[in-house]
């Protein structure tokens, strides 16, 4: 069948102009070049490549139900009856509740998954520096998105959590006054707290993250995706890849369509609760925990005390924890790449080692509260 | 694809409907939540407008000639106390483009600031001004101290 439009009005010719009209202007075919001639290796590891797509959809989602949540969520005294309102009274204000919250934690679980992908894959090495610490600042702002979000319903749990959450990095010398002054507003979690943790959460936290994700991305499409050692110790004949227009953006949207899935049943099925009001005057239920993602630093302080008590313990473990961090960050700079596919054992090893730990300390600090 | 054989066309068409179809469905049931969500402040302002008679306490000490604003199923309403003791309530929606129009008992008249429409305080109805309708008028019953507005 073969549709006849008239020179005049045929709708591709339409759109042909319409390009060279913004490509004369724009100069955007070189972007377009680049983009169709993009390649993804294809190999035993590649189902990896997905997660960093995972995590740009998951923002999206949270970009997307954060500014919904805003047109009824009110900051302040009546915080708690706004988020009670969302959840029980406004039509479909508990899905999209629930979708926020399920998705910011499935957010932090995909780009955990992600760093170690990438940390396995070596993919920090030379040229990539730079897209490893601009994804750990992701990561870093990932937290305190969900810490401050954590408080707005001012329900008991954020409020006892908030509280627990800001006391342990206060048990430092000369934190003390600085934790009160800037972050709490205040001896007490309180409203003045609600307030700043709001600011945090809609205005600077997305306003750092959105430049940040901007170079990540922009990184990632410069140097394209890594080749784990094992791959790249084959020679180049043997490797294989697929054109990333369209076949690996085709699979990239099957996966986001999976993972939409995924929250919609989680949502559907476990939508999120809303504790009683938050009351400074009653003693903290039992089982007050942090959020899963700040359970296995939690654990490692309260190990720490143990051996070591008093602020002598919080100070050790606080300075061990700064430490593994910066030789986190620092690891593309000392395992670097010598020859082609080498594939530097000892950080794999210590990479190994960060999780079992992170695993282990997550697993005993469940054990002890529950 | 070009010497692809008819029925793979029509296999083509088919996957491409089924895609679409699937799209619409997705789009439908994510957009079909958050309108009603975005819906709901409207419509509980709209449940709330329903009401049907407001009772105002106290009226008796409403000196004539004066006015009291009162808010009528989320609307602003005058009631008027004329200087020869009658009452009138209506509502105090500007018909031209929903200012709030303002009693002026020096001039025995309702008067709009926008833009200078002009209405009759016993009936509501237009004396000048760009107003094209005149304002709702309240029935409107007092005793006892107190003063029962109903829709008409
Ligand atoms: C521009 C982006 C965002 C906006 C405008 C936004 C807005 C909001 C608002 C208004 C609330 C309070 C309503 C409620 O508690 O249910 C909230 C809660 C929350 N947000 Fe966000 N958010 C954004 C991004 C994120 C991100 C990226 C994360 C985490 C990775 C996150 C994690 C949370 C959490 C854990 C809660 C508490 C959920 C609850 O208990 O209901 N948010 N957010
Ligand atoms: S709105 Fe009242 S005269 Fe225009």
């Amino acid at each position: 069948m073969e549709r006849r439009w008239s020179p005049v009005f045929n709708p591709s010719n339409l759109l042909k102009a319409i390009w060279q009209w913004v490509d004369a202007r724009l100069d955007l075919s070189p972007i377009v070049k680049h983009a169709s001639e993009k390649q993804v290796p294809e190999h035993r590891h590649s189902s990896w490549y997905y997660w960093g797509g995972i995590c740009l959809f998951l923002f999206v989602v949270q970009v997307l139900t954060g500014v919904l949540l805003m047109v009824y969520y009110r900051s302040g005294p009546d915080a708690y009856d706004s988020v009670r309102e969302i959840t029980y009274q406004i039509r479909f204000g508990w899905l999209i509740r629930s979708v926020h919250a399920w998705s910011a934690n499935l957010m932090i679980f995909a780009v955990f998954v992600h760093m170690f992908s990438v940390f396995f894959m070596k993919a920090y090495r030379q040229p990539r520096e730079f897209g490893w610490w601009s994804g750990l600042g992701l990561l870093g702002l990932c937290m305190v998105f969900g810490f401050s979000g954590y408080l707005l319903p001012m329900d008991e749990l954020a409020f006892f959590a908030t509280r627990v959450g800001l006391a342990i990095p206060e048990t430092l010398p000369g934190m003390s006054g600085i934790i009160s002054a800037v972050l709490r507003g205040g001896p007490e979690v309180a409203s003045a707290t609600l307030q700043r943790f709001f600011a945090l959460h809609v205005v600077v936290l997305p306003a750092l993250f959105a430049p940040l994700l901007g170079i990540h991305l922009w990184l990632v499409q410069k140097h394209g995706n890594a080749l784990p050692p094992s791959e790249e110790a084959k020679p180049e004949a043997e490797r294989k890849s697929v054109p990333f227009f369209p076949n690996f953006a085709m699979r990239d949207m099957a996966v986001w369509l999976i993972v939409l899935n995924v929250i919609a049943v989680l949502a559907a099925l476990f939508p999120w609760q809303l504790d009683a009001a938050a009351d400074p005057l009653k003693p903290a239920p039992p089982g007050i925990h942090p959020e899963w993602y700040f359970m296995s630093q939690f654990e490692a302080l309260k190990l720490l005390g143990r051996v070591i008590p008093g602020t002598l313990g919080e100070f050790a473990g606080v300075g061990l924890f700064t430490l593994a961090l910066l030789m986190w960050a620092a690891v593309p700079l000392f395992d670097t790449r010598t020859a082609p596919g080498q594939r530097g054992r000892n950080t794999t090893l210590f990479g190994l080692l960060v999780l079992i730990a992170v695993i282990a300390l997550t697993v005993i600090g469940y054990i002890e509260v529950l | 694809m070009s010497d692809a054989p008819e029925e793979s066309i029509t296999r083509r068409i088919f996957v491409r409907t089924g895609i679409a179809a699937a799209g619409a469905c997705y789009a439908a049931a994510m957009g079909y939540p958050v309108f009603q969500y975005l819906a709901a402040a409207a419509q509980k302002a709209e449940a709330e407008s329903a009401v049907k008679e407001v009772i105002l306490n106290d009226v008796e000490k409403l000196p004539a000639p004066s006015a009291l604003m009162f808010k009528f199923g989320g609307h602003p309403a005058l009631l008027i106390h004329h200087a020869d003791k009658s009452w009138t309530a209506l509502s105090a929606v500007c018909t031209h483009l929903g200012c709030t129009v303002e009693y002026d008992p020096h001039q025995e008249r309702i008067a709009c600031a926008c833009h200078g429409g002009v209405y009759n305080p016993h009936t509501g109805g237009n004396v000048s001004g760009p107003p094209p309708k005149p304002l709702t008028l309240f029935h409107v019953v007092v005793a006892d101290g107190k003063a029962v507005v109903s829709r008409v």
